[in-house]
């Protein structure tokens, strides 16, 4: 039942980090849509950055990409080191060192994604 | 009598295929190392974007270090990785909730199999796949941003 | 393909061999066979131990494609010798290996027994919960024709391990069950007759279990029967997951209601059994 819950969860992470992922994909590569880029220049731009970084709705979204994307990833590669054949008690170990940095990483991420609402936008 | 057993498994090589296999398999082999390039991209990329609460001169900074071509390079392969697997990751989906594999039938020869019934899809998705590539390396390279 | 014509052709044929009590690791040699139009790889074969090497190993026995004994690689992709026409797959050279994956008992003889194994732990059985009826069966079950599709593909397997051989997990993961046995796990889940999917779902679910298939496909493109293990899968992918969200539907064949103004046919008595006598 444990294996059914990771796949299914991972499928599930997979659909969410096809929109969020795709959504992040128009806001960085399509500046033409304006909406989250409004000063000229660069998506890159420092004041585009603290505009996106400020915005309640990207950062939520953001937070819950990064989590879908640690789990989808992670999962990922625990079926790819598993199936090399390791011994039984590698598997727990690594599982539980996966769960470990993930939501090290998790924590990070989240951390950057509150304290970047802070952000002045004026350079 | 022999001393050791020989191992007839083909190990990791097997994951690569003989030359003479579908194209499902080499599909297969490239949405693994897919996945493993965009994790190793996502973990550098949690880092350098965090670089932004550390104010705009750290940012600037770190802005002017990935201009550098060899990330710019790297940035497009990243963009092809990710519509790769985002695009044989929807026709696995697809597959492996059962909605493209067809019904069970009566096996009659010549066999089809759900190989066939999945084959639409995959062409969609690699058609698909070639556009954004072709998408993605008019904007890196001739873009203006 | 070029036209086959009906003139012989010389054919380099290259075959591993490998004597576990003799040989370190496995070896090529190399023979050369006229091959004629509608010789198979099994003909051939024959031919080689009767006029060149009697000490050739290789297995086969109802050399129809039913029995599922002669699996091998033929040119690098997994089939049956006995329906495998030597120039249906090559032109001028032949080569002949031992099924991978599995350990080899002798040359082109893979040992299947593991993979029997795997299969019977799979419990591919009908299964009900009225252990009386099935004990002292009263009466027929009730399937319709639909509910018979849904798992006849998956019972045309003859287990000859080739879709075990093409299979890039079973290449690394000694204990994923493999194509064939998770399609036999399907089609006793699937057939209405039956009762006992919960204790093989949990069975094919576990680690190193069914997820660790991913479509390469392979299976169903070498099946020599074409039982499709990649579609068994996937729909028992399926059904797991509509399981584990508690969507699925039990839909468990009932006993035949006989109709009621209809008569059965007297009881034949079975003839006392002869064998041991």
């Amino acid at each position: 039942m444990r294996e059914t819950a990771y796949w299914t969860w991972f499928i599930i992470a997979g659909i969410v980090i096809l929109v969020i992922a795709g959504l992040h994909m128009v806001v960085m590569h399509l500046p033409m849509f304006g909406v989250f880029n409004p000063e000229s220049g660069a998506v890159t731009d420092w004041g585009n950055v603290a505009f996106r970084s400020q915005n309640q709705f990207l950062a939520f979204t953001y937070i819950i990409l990064l989590g879908a994307v640690l789990f989808h990833g992670f999962y990922g590669l625990r079926t790819i080191v598993f199936e090399l054949g390791p011994k039984k008690s590698f598997q727990d170990c690594f599982t539980v060192m996966l769960w470990i940095v993930g939501l090290i990483l998790f924590g990070i991420g989240t951390y950057s994604a509150i304290a970047a609402k802070a952000l002045e936008t004026a350079i | 009598m022999a001393n050791k057993q020989f191992d007839n498994h083909l190990g990791i090589v097997g994951w690569l295929g003989g030359g003479r296999w579908g194209v499902e398999r080499y599909l297969y082999i490239l949405h693994r190392l897919t996945g493993l390039g965009l994790l190793l991209f996502f973990l550098m990329h949690i880092f350098a974007s965090s670089v932004r609460i550390a104010g705009p001169e750290s940012w600037a900074a770190a802005m002017t270090i990935l201009k550098n071509p060899v990330f710019k390079l790297g940035e497009f392969f990243v963009f092809v990785a990710f519509a790769f697997h985002a695009l044989n990751g929807i026709r696995l989906i697809f597959i492996e909730l059962g909605l493209a594999v067809g019904r069970a039938e009566e096996p009659i020869y010549p066999y089809k199999s759900s190989l066939n019934n999945q084959r639409p899809l995959m062409v969609i998705a690699m058609v698909l796949v070639a556009i954004l590539i072709i998408a993605g390396g008019y904007n890196t390279f001739f873009g203006s941003h | 393909m070029e036209k086959v014509t009906d003139k012989k052709i010389n054919m380099t044929v290259y075959i591993r061999r490998f004597d576990p009590e003799k040989d370190a690791a496995p070896r090529q040699q190399q023979y050369t066979l006229e091959v004629e139009r509608g010789m198979t790889v099994l003909d051939g074969l024959h031919a080689l131990k009767q006029t060149q090497d009697p000490t050739l190993g290789f297995r086969f026995s109802c050399r129809m494609g039913v029995c599922g004994s002669c699996g091998m690689m033929i040119n690098g992709v997994p089939g049956l010798s006995c329906n495998t026409q030597i120039l249906d797959v090559a032109t001028t050279a032949l080569t002949l290996a031992p099924l991978p994956n599995f350990n080899i008992i002798r040359d082109l003889v893979a040992d299947l027994v593991p993979m029997f194994g795997v299969i019977k732990g799979l419990q591919p059985y009908i299964q009900r919960s009225d252990m009386e009826e099935m004990e002292n069966p009263t009466m027929e079950y009730f399937q319709t024709p639909h509910q018979l599709e849904e798992f006849l593909q998956f019972t045309y397997c003859i287990k000859c391990g080739s879709c075990m051989a093409a299979c890039p997990t079973m290449a690394t993961d000694r204990e994923y069950p493999g194509p064939a046995p998770l399609t036999q796990a399907y089609r006793y889940n699937i057939d209405s007759r039956d009762d006992a999917g919960d204790a093989r779902r949990d069975l094919v679910a576990a680690s190193h279990g069914i997820f660790s298939c991913h479509y390469a496909g392979e299976c169903s493109n070498v099946c020599p029967k074409g039982v499709d293990p990649a579609r068994a899968i996937q729909l028992m992918k399926k059904d797991l997951v509509l399981n584990y969200f508690g969507l699925s539907k039990h839909r468990c064949a009932h006993l035949h209601k006989k109709p009621d103004k209809a008569t059965y046919k007297p009881m034949i008595e079975v003839p006392p059994f002869t064998a041991g006598k």
